[in-house]
């Protein structure tokens, strides 16, 4: 996902805020290009607040409020709409060794239906975007990446594509133009069990597979997310989305609702989880943005990506800088926020992003500090408006994710 | 002040929000028009949404119900300080939902004499009581106050169909 950007400057703009932009009515009037997926309609319907976001134009909430959706996911089930992220087909007998060029994963090292997280790096060991790689068993990689990073992820693999082919690589992209479904929440199995031929007690976290979900044909289900929650995405054909979104909301099992873009950055915040243009970017390498865990040690050893040296040598000697949470209350802490030590004394860093979390009823954000402040339980200040606020450094996830894990 | 009573003589809807017709505006006016002066003074609206109340030299001050939607479930309030002199368009505060916090832009010049304690606890008051109990603050207003740059609630209701 891309920005969301908070911080505004008066009523008005929030008003106007789209996808965390301010923008001029001039500017949304003229703004006819923006896209829409294939469930358009159907959000209208279903009383969507509608905003142009990443190029998109995306439900941010429905009828009932932000903490309203975000509590549900919580509790039941929710549905997004993330068909505006880009979806990409890699086929090819090299297209393992194709992918590792740009990210920082032992990409070959996937068993059957596995998906990893990863990141694109620049030579400077910046994040380009982040991704999910899945190695399906019908020989292709199917990628998904960030909407507001699609025509760069999209171009990036082009020219890799082109240079690879040209030194004797066989792989071949194609854009994938699916509609894309997050069904995330604790009773997503009981949601989701009736309407696929296979058990899902055998689609552990990060695995993936293909099926007929309610009915329709040509779907992959996998099991990820960006809430915390057990859940799946499910890639659905455009001609099938509506029958299938129908499906999942009309379950007898749970109750099931439709959640917008507003609630999917608070719960991704809970989760811990980075956003991209705000939490990583190409100024922030994967150890600072403690995502250090992606870089595989067969990567380590080969220094055959992207920024390898740098990275490997902060993993090395520890970054200046480390992405970690911090809990406070009071004023809400927000992006763009200056982080001093505990006396008040020293700058130390700023946060990235942050929110009331509906879940916990305190302040929950996330942001850089000079590594020897990075300690969970680290006291900290953060200012607000020219107030300090009382902070503390915390272990992420605030809330405890529920992935479903094999033991 | 002159102004201000100039302008709700010409336009003294504010009795009637939500949206009613003018002609029903007219209607419901001319039936509360003898209440009118035992109930709430003069009302008028900033283009920044906010509210002020105008009952001789003191003002109090809130968001719109149209605000207050927009923003969704206030989960944290803050007040100006009692004392603090704000003029038009000085950040007051700040009202903070899950997804934005956004500033209280005052809307007529004055000194701060009371804030809503009530918010602390309950912030969502702000949501379901904009116009009443979900008040922001009071003021002691400046002397030769214009509401010539606000809007009474006829206009604002106009003035509200440019904002969708």
């Amino acid at each position: 996902m891309a920005h969301i950007r908070f911080g505004l400057k008066n009523l008005r703009d929030v008003l106007n805020t789209v996808g965390g932009r301010s923008v001029s009515k001039r500017f949304l009037a003229q703004d006819a290009e923006l896209k829409r997926t294939a469930l358009y309609d159907f959000h209208l319907a279903e009383g969507a607040k509608m905003v142009p976001f990443a190029g998109w134009e995306m439900p941010v909430k429905y009828k009932g409020g932000i903490t309203e959706e975000h509590l549900h996911v919580r509790q039941q089930v929710g549905i997004f709409d993330v068909s505006h992220m880009l979806q990409t087909r890699v086929e090819g007998k090299d297209r393992k060794e194709f992918m590792e060029k740009m990210v920082v994963t032992d990409i070959q090292a996937l068993q059957d239906n596995q998906g990893t997280l990863t990141v694109f790096t620049n030579d400077q060991g910046g994040i380009l975007d982040d991704l999910i790689i899945n190695n399906t068993d019908k020989d292709y990689l199917y990628v998904v990446s960030n909407a507001g990073c699609a025509d760069a992820d999209l171009a990036h693999m082009k020219a890799t594509e082109a240079s690879f082919k040209k030194s004797g690589g066989d792989v071949k992209l194609s854009v994938i133009e699916n509609a894309l479904l997050a069904v995330q929440g604790p009773q997503m199995v009981s949601v989701l069990q009736p309407g696929v031929d296979f058990d899902l007690k055998n689609l552990p976290f990060m695995t993936t597979t293909e099926g007929k979900v309610f009915g329709v044909d040509g779907c992959r289900i996998t099991r990820c997310g960006y809430t915390g929650e057990d859940g799946v995405e499910i890639s659905v054909p455009q001609s099938g989305a509506e029958k299938l979104l129908a499906s999942l909301l009309g379950s007898s099992q749970a109750s099931v609702k439709l959640i917008g873009l507003g609630a999917r950055d608070s719960l991704r915040l809970e989760a811990g989880l980075c956003l991209y243009g705000n939490d990583i970017d190409a100024t922030t390498s994967p150890v600072e943005a403690n995502l250090t865990w992606l870089v595989s040690k067969t990567r380590r050893q080969k220094l055959d990506f992207p920024g390898a040296e740098i990275i490997v040598d902060q993993i090395k000697k520890k970054p200046s800088k480390r992405r970690v949470g911090f809990v406070s209350s009071g004023a809400p802490i927000r992006g763009h926020a200056k982080i001093f030590s505990e006396d008040g004394s020293e700058l130390i860093g700023e946060t990235t992003s942050g929110c009331p979390s509906p879940s916990l009823k305190v302040n929950v954000s996330m942001g850089y500090v000079k590594t020897p402040f990075a300690k969970n339980g680290t006291k900290v200040k953060i200012e607000v408006r020219k107030k300090m606020i009382e902070g503390e450094v915390s272990k992420m996830p605030f809330v405890p994710s529920k992935y479903f894990i094999l033991k | 002040m002159a102004a201000s009573f100039a302008r709700r003589a010409v336009f003294p809807t504010y009795r009637c929000l939500n949206g009613l017709t003018r002609y029903r505006q007219n209607v419901c006016h001319a039936r509360y028009l003898s209440l009118s002066k035992n109930l709430q003074a003069s009302q008028w609206f900033s283009k920044d949404h906010e509210w002020v109340t105008i009952d001789g030299q003191k003002g109090t001050v809130g968001i719109s119900m149209y605000a207050q939607e927009k923003l969704g479930e206030i989960v944290y309030v803050e007040l100006p300080e009692i004392g603090t002199k704000l003029d038009t368009e000085d950040v007051a505060g700040c009202l903070e939902s899950v997804k934005a916090a956004s500033d209280i832009v005052n809307p007529v010049p004055g000194t701060v004499t009371e804030v809503n304690g009530k918010l602390s606890d309950q912030p969502a008051l702000v949501n379901s009581e904009p116009m009443k109990g979900g008040w922001l603050y009071k003021m002691d207003l400046k002397a030769g106050l214009k509401t010539d740059d606000l809007m009474d609630s006829a206009a604002y209701e106009e003035y509200l169909k440019s904002c969708d």
